[in-house]
């Protein structure tokens, strides 16, 4: 039995295509994935996220917890702060990439859909071991979360919320509207585009998106309704890694280009493991790779570069760019910018090169 | 969702329609809404002989990639270029601009074994 979010009502009625995704019921697209794409780009989509996880560690211990699971320095976070990070295994492999928010008396962490499960049991073996004194409780099924991505969101969203239009990027909010509503907005997104993602009761959940999709069926309405179809192409364009795609068990921040997540002034589970990996420097990378021609190159896909073979971790047709992207891990030392890959879709071999990451920056 | 009568279709939902001496072939409104943004199609060259219920080429999207079957075996003698550069007309007019290629059937009684439309939208859920 498919789980269903507090948009799920909603999604059907605005003719949403539902797909199993981790578990959940949720839309992948509702009008066509490159127009809900393009739509974020000119203007403004909303997507329902509540699928994600939602975990609050409060307690004693929450701070030395978090600096022992959490691949960043959470000490320096000031309370209104979120910071992308990595939960590692002990030999420096992604358990999971979550965002942390210091509130002024808890942290919030958002976690994959497909990971949460995972996490919690992780987190509960970490703290019977190591005798931590902290809470954590699993807010995912009571709250609902939206993601507002696009250049025409924070006026959009600004009308209904003044605080949003002050919030610099990685900063949050959280309030009660009319001493009822308990609700985050943060400055943080998965699409390349400005925008916010907004934490709320699940009970409240169906008229907050009334007040903000409000008449999105007229043709001129600011903001849309996306599915998860474009918030993967709008990512990709973004070069942001997808767990399960660029990030797994297998695969560590330093080859993911992610060492900027990484904080080695303090140790965490993992830390010794990546310390290695980064003074060695990784074997493998992720570069984005431009194709010629129209094909796409899937997940899976080998290419093959002078120094040998890679794998592709996702790939799609730009709707922006018009043009075949995709990410790959390929051996480090065809990794630079320009290097001549050659992609191997179905014994076809396809031309195509290296190019920087992202492969779509917002002006 | 309508589906012409004028054409037989197979159930992996390509359409193919009897025009003169040939047999015009695509694949139905149905299948481009399930694909959703096609990006590419691949196409055989004028001259490629096909034989009945064999692939013929592979169409592209956004979501995912599928391979396209012929129900009558025959010579190609037209494929459709327009595609190159316009992939997106098969979601915008699968029925008649994004047509896909002309086969010469070298056995024209192969289109009665196909389905008419009807078992067709029976057979495809819709």
């Amino acid at each position: 039995m498919l789980k269903h979010t507090p948009f799920h009502d909603f999604h059907v009625s605005a003719g949403g295509r539902m797909v199993d995704f981790a578990g959940w019921e949720m839309p992948i697209m509702y009008r066509s994935i490159v127009d809900e794409h393009n739509h974020t780009r000119n203007s403004g989509s909303i997507f329902d996220v509540s699928h994600m996880g939602r975990l609050q560690i409060s307690g004693k211990d929450a701070i030395p917890f978090l600096q022992h699971v959490f691949t960043r320095d959470v000490e320096k976070m000031k309370p209104g702060q979120c910071r992308y990070g990595m939960i590692c295994n002990e030999a420096g492999g992604i358990l999971d990439d979550v965002i942390v928010s210091r509130d002024k008396k808890h942290w919030l962490m958002v976690v994959n859909a497909g990971n949460r499960e995972k996490i919690n049991i992780h987190f509960h073996n970490v703290r019977k071991e190591k005798d931590f004194d902290f809470d954590l409780a699993d807010n995912t099924e009571s709250t609902a979360m939206i993601a507002l991505q696009g250049p025409k969101v924070i006026e959009r969203v600004g009308g209904h919320l003044e605080a949003v239009q002050n919030l610099k990027r990685y900063e949050f909010v959280s309030d009660t509207f009319m001493m009822l509503v308990k609700y985050t907005v943060s400055r943080t997104g998965y699409t390349g585009e400005d925008g916010v993602e907004v934490i709320l009761p699940a009970k409240m959940a169906p008229m907050a998106m009334k007040a903000l999709a409000g008449r999105f069926d007229r043709p001129e309405a600011t903001l849309k309704p996306a599915g998860l179809g474009a918030r993967d192409t709008l990512r990709l364009e973004a070069g942001m890694p997808l767990y399960g795609h660029e990030l797994s068990e297998n695969i560590d921040p330093i080859s993911a280009g992610l060492s900027w997540a990484v904080s080695f002034d303090k140790p965490f589970i993992g830390s010794e493991a990546l310390k290695k990996i980064a003074e060695a420097g990784p074997a493998q990378k992720l570069v984005g790779l431009e194709l010629e021609g129209r094909r796409i190159a899937r997940q899976g896909t080998i290419v093959k570069g002078p120094h040998g073979e890679g794998v592709v971790t996702s790939g799609t047709m730009s709707p922006t760019l018009q043009k075949s992207i995709a990410m790959a891990y390929v051996p480090a030392a065809d990794a630079a910018e320009g290097t001549s890959i050659s992609v191997d879709l179905k014994g076809e071999l396809v031309p195509a090169k290296v190019v920087k990451l992202p492969f779509y920056k917002r002006q | 969702m309508s589906v012409p009568t004028d054409r037989k279709y197979l159930k992996s939902h390509e359409w193919h329609k009897l025009d003169g001496d040939v047999v015009v072939i695509g694949i139905t409104q149905f299948a481009a809404d399930e694909l959703t943004d096609v990006t590419y199609v691949s196409l055989p060259k004028v001259g490629t002989k096909l034989s009945a219920n064999s692939r013929f080429g592979e169409i592209e999207s956004v979501k995912a990639t599928s391979d396209l079957y012929s129900g009558v075996s025959g010579e190609v003698v037209a494929v459709n270029d327009d595609l190159n550069n316009n992939p997106g007309t098969v979601n915008t007019d699968p029925f008649e601009a994004g047509w896909m290629i002309k086969v010469k059937p070298s056995n024209p009684t192969e289109l009665n074994a196909l389905l008419d439309a009807e078992p067709y939208k029976a057979s495809s859920g819709h």
